[in-house]
Formats: C-alpha cells, structure tokens, sequence
C-alpha cells in the first residue's frame, strides 16, 4: 500500500546489502525507503503442500541453518553457504537477491532446476511467478512497481532426483553458475533439468543439453561420452554467453562447456545416495 | 531521506552496557560506533561489504557496519573489538593473536577477532577448514592467513 502511494520515490528495503550500496555510490537514489522486515511473519521458513516457503525477510543464513530447508533442500542449503560472505549472508535475503536481478547469482540459477516460485503481492491482488519469469533482464523483473515479492516457494527434487551446483569466478561475484540434477531409473537418465547462469543477463534453463541426456544409460555416461559431450556443447551455445568484467564471451562459453560435464558428473555420482545434495 | 527527516532513536547494547543515541535514517553503524561512541577499533576500509574490516557483532554474528544502518541495531546487543579486548574470556583469543604475531599493520585486526568469536561461540573446537571457511570473508594484506588461522586453533584450544 505504501509502496503505491509513495510511486516511484520509495524503495522496498530487506537487507540493504545491494540497495544501500547502490545509494551510497550514487547509482539509486529514493526519498523513503520501505523496510520488509517490518511486515510480521515474512522471516519463516516453513513447510507448505508442496514443499518449504521461505518468507521475503529470511536471510541466506537463516536458510542455510534452517532445519526444514537443510531437510528438504540440502542443495539449496549448501549453495546458500557460499553466497558471498557471512556478514552479507546474515543480512542479505533470498528474496532480495532475486528481486534485485543482478546478473551474477546464485540462488537465481539454482532455484530454476527446482522449478521455484514466488508469491508476489500488490495493492489489490496477488500472485504467482515461476522463478525463471521474475528477472526480465539485468536489474530487471517483471514486478509492477507497486508489488513486492512476500515468499520464495521451493519443491523438494522429486523422489530419486539428485543435483549439484558449480561456481566459479575470481571477483565477489560468481562469474559462472551450473545447476544440474539427475533422476535414474533402470540404467537410464529418466529425467534431467540444467541450468546455467552468470554468463549472460538472466540464467535460463537448457533444454536442448536436457533432452539429449533423456533415455541415455548412466553407465556409459564417462567424461568423454558423445552424449555428454553433445549436452555440454550445446550448453556452451544456447548459454548466449555475454562479455562483461568477468570475461569475454568465448571464455564463458568454455567455462560452460567445462563446468557442464563436471557438474553433471557430480549430480550422477550423488545418485542413489539418497538426497539432492 | 531528504535531509529534515527527523532521526530515529535507538536503544541497544553496546559492548554489554545499555545505549541510546538518535541516529539520521542513512547513518551507518560504523559512523554511529566511531563517531558517537568513539570506538574506533572498528576501521572503514573497501565500505563496500567485502573486506571484513568494519565487522562487528550483532547479537553474536558478524555484519559490515560499513553499510548496516545504525538504526537496525535497535533493540539488540553490538559487539566491538573494544568490547571483545575487555572481555577476560575472550583475553584467549587476542593473546594468541599476538603469540602467533597473526597481524603485521593490524587493519584488518578487529574483524578478524570478531569473525573468529563468532566462530568459537558456535563451535568451541572448529577444524582447521571450518576457520578457513569462517575468516574466508575477512581480508589482511600483508600477514597472509596462516598464522591467523593458526592463532584460532590455539585460541579454541585454550578456551575449551
Ligand atoms: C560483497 C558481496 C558479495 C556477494 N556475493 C554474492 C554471491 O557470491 N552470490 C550471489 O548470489 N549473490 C552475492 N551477493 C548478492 C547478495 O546475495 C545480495 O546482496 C543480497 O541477497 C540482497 O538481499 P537484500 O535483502 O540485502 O536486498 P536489498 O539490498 O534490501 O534489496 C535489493 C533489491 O531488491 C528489492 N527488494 C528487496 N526485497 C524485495 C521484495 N520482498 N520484493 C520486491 N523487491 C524487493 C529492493 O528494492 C532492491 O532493489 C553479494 C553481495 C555483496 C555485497
């Protein structure tokens, strides 16, 4: 409600961790500020019909240490540990993470091969947005000005789905993200979901890379097998890889390719252990 | 804010005493601790949340409070450097700072006394990765990280 009255002029504050130095650089400027952690209720992590939600104020301590998430999540859980560092974990949110739309995320590739969504809230109405259609392009969503994200909603993998999760970079921020997970059954790749994120403006999902794993067996699927060889080539094009002060583009197109496989590797290799992590 | 924006009190605990102080909304936690309070163990350096020199506790965890408004402090418990040096069960730890000789220009000192209590706090008998991946937020520029991490083990040992 505030938010609409105050058009444009105010800003939903959570953490601050980027907003704040946003404002100190001269980048954003707003005259009022909104504090979400005000709104009771929005720290939870709590368990819904489908899986954990996580409240628009949890930070990505709160979610690494929290049991329900640890439980159900342990992928989510341990990628949250190497966001940046502990003092901006123990402020910084989930929510604003995604909300703020920065290129280089982890959470925002991660959460696209648990097929999350978020809860968003404006004056009269409220919704639902699957996580890949929040961030529209570099520190843009498709949020009205007025809306505000209240929740992050997180299925489990389902059952006998296993994932990983790859960084890599040498500035704060992460210059590449793969996220990957795995189902087997009888020998075979029965279900795959791949992710890549950090090379270009907004992580997507790869299908073509999926749909060549689909149906292939597991154990001929060694670092030099033609089809995973094929998923990772073709990850390294449909990634749209982009040149920033991470990199040129053709060097993100090989990290894609390179981290891909291991990544991949290291979903197949947790198979059967039980976990997604 | 524009600049009249009336300021916000705030009421915590400032390295175990009870404080009050009106703060403007924009004020950082750092420029409240320094300039306030004048506690200037607390050092500004990156100002931007990486370097870890400007840590201090709140309520027992480590923010920058290079960027942290002052006004979140309301209502809880602030741990400087200059609270830690008065604590006796903590003398452990700044000792083997010191027998280790874990700092050269000292900058980087405070917080990574802080970010290594936090860490005993939690776990009193850390391995040696988990202080690795504890102080990994926390930068120094000219000792290097070995004798830090060093000094924590030490300090976990004496302090159990
Ligand atoms: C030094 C450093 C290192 C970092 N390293 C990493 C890293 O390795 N990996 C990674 O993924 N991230 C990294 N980050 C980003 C970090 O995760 C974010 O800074 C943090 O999660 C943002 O959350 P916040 O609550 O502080 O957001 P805020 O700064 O409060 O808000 C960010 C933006 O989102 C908007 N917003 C906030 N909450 C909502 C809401 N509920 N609904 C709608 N809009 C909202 C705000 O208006 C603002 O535009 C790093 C940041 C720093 C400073």
């Amino acid at each position: 409600m505030l938010l609409a009255q105050e058009s444009g002029a105010a800003a939903l504050y959570a953490g601050g961790t980027e907003l704040l130095l946003a404002m100190k650089s001269g980048l954003l400027a707003y005259d009022a500020l909104i504090n979400v952690k005000s709104i009771a209720g929005l720290d939870a992590v709590a368990a819904d019909d489908r899986g954990v939600v996580i409240g628009a104020s949890a930070t990505h301590s709160a979610v690494e240490r929290d049991a329900l998430a640890r439980e159900r999540l342990p992928l989510l859980a341990e990628v949250e540990h190497s966001v940046a560092n502990a003092r901006v974990r123990n402020v910084g949110t989930l929510a604003g993470n995604l909300c703020f739309a920065e290129p280089h995320s982890d959470p925002a590739t991660l959460l696209l091969i648990y097929e999350a969504e978020l809860d968003a809230q404006g004056p009269s109405a409220s919704r639902r947005i699957p996580v890949g259609e929040l961030q529209t392009n570099s520190y843009e969503t498709s949020l009205a000005p007025d809306e505000m994200v209240t929740a992050v909603r997180v299925p489990p993998f389902p059952a006998g789905m296993s994932g990983a999760y790859s960084k890599f970079g040498r500035h704060h921020r992460p210059t590449l993200g793969v996220a990957a997970a795995v189902a087997v059954e009888d020998g075979r790749v029965a279900d795959v979901r791949i992710a890549i994120g950090c090379v270009s403006p907004v992580a997507r999902r790869l299908p073509r890379s999926e749909d060549v794993l689909r149906g292939e067996r597991v154990d001929g699927l060694a670092a030099d097998a033609p089809a995973l060889r094929e998923a990772c080539r073709l990850a390294a094009e449909d990634a749209d890889a982009v040149a920033d002060l991470h990199g040129e583009a053709d060097y993100k197109a090989h990290l894609a390719r390179v981290f891909l496989e291991r990544t991949l590797l290291r979903a197949l290799g947790r198979n059967g252990s039980g976990g997604d992590a | 804010m524009p600049d009249g924006m009336t300021e916000i009190p705030v009421r915590f605990t400032l390295n175990g005493a009870e404080a009050e102080a009106a703060v403007a909304p924009r004020m950082p936690l750092i420029d409240l601790l320094r300039g306030e309070f004048g506690l200037t163990g607390t050092k500004r350096s990156c100002d931007a949340q990486v370097c870890g020199a400007c840590a201090v506790l709140l309520d027992g965890q480590p923010v920058s409070s290079c960027t942290l408004p002052a006004f979140e402090a309301r209502g809880k418990a602030v741990l400087t450097v200059e609270g830690l040096a008065a604590d006796e069960r903590s003398a452990p730890l700044t000792e083997a700072f010191v027998n280790n000789a874990a700092f050269q220009c000292g900058f980087c000192t405070p917080g990574m006394l802080l970010a290594a209590k936090a860490l005993l706090d939690a776990d009193p008998a850390p391995s040696e990765e988990t202080i690795k991946d504890a102080l990994s937020g926390n930068v120094c520029r000219c000792t290097g990280y070995k004798k830090i991490v060093e000094a924590v083990e030490e300090a976990a040992e004496a302090m159990r």
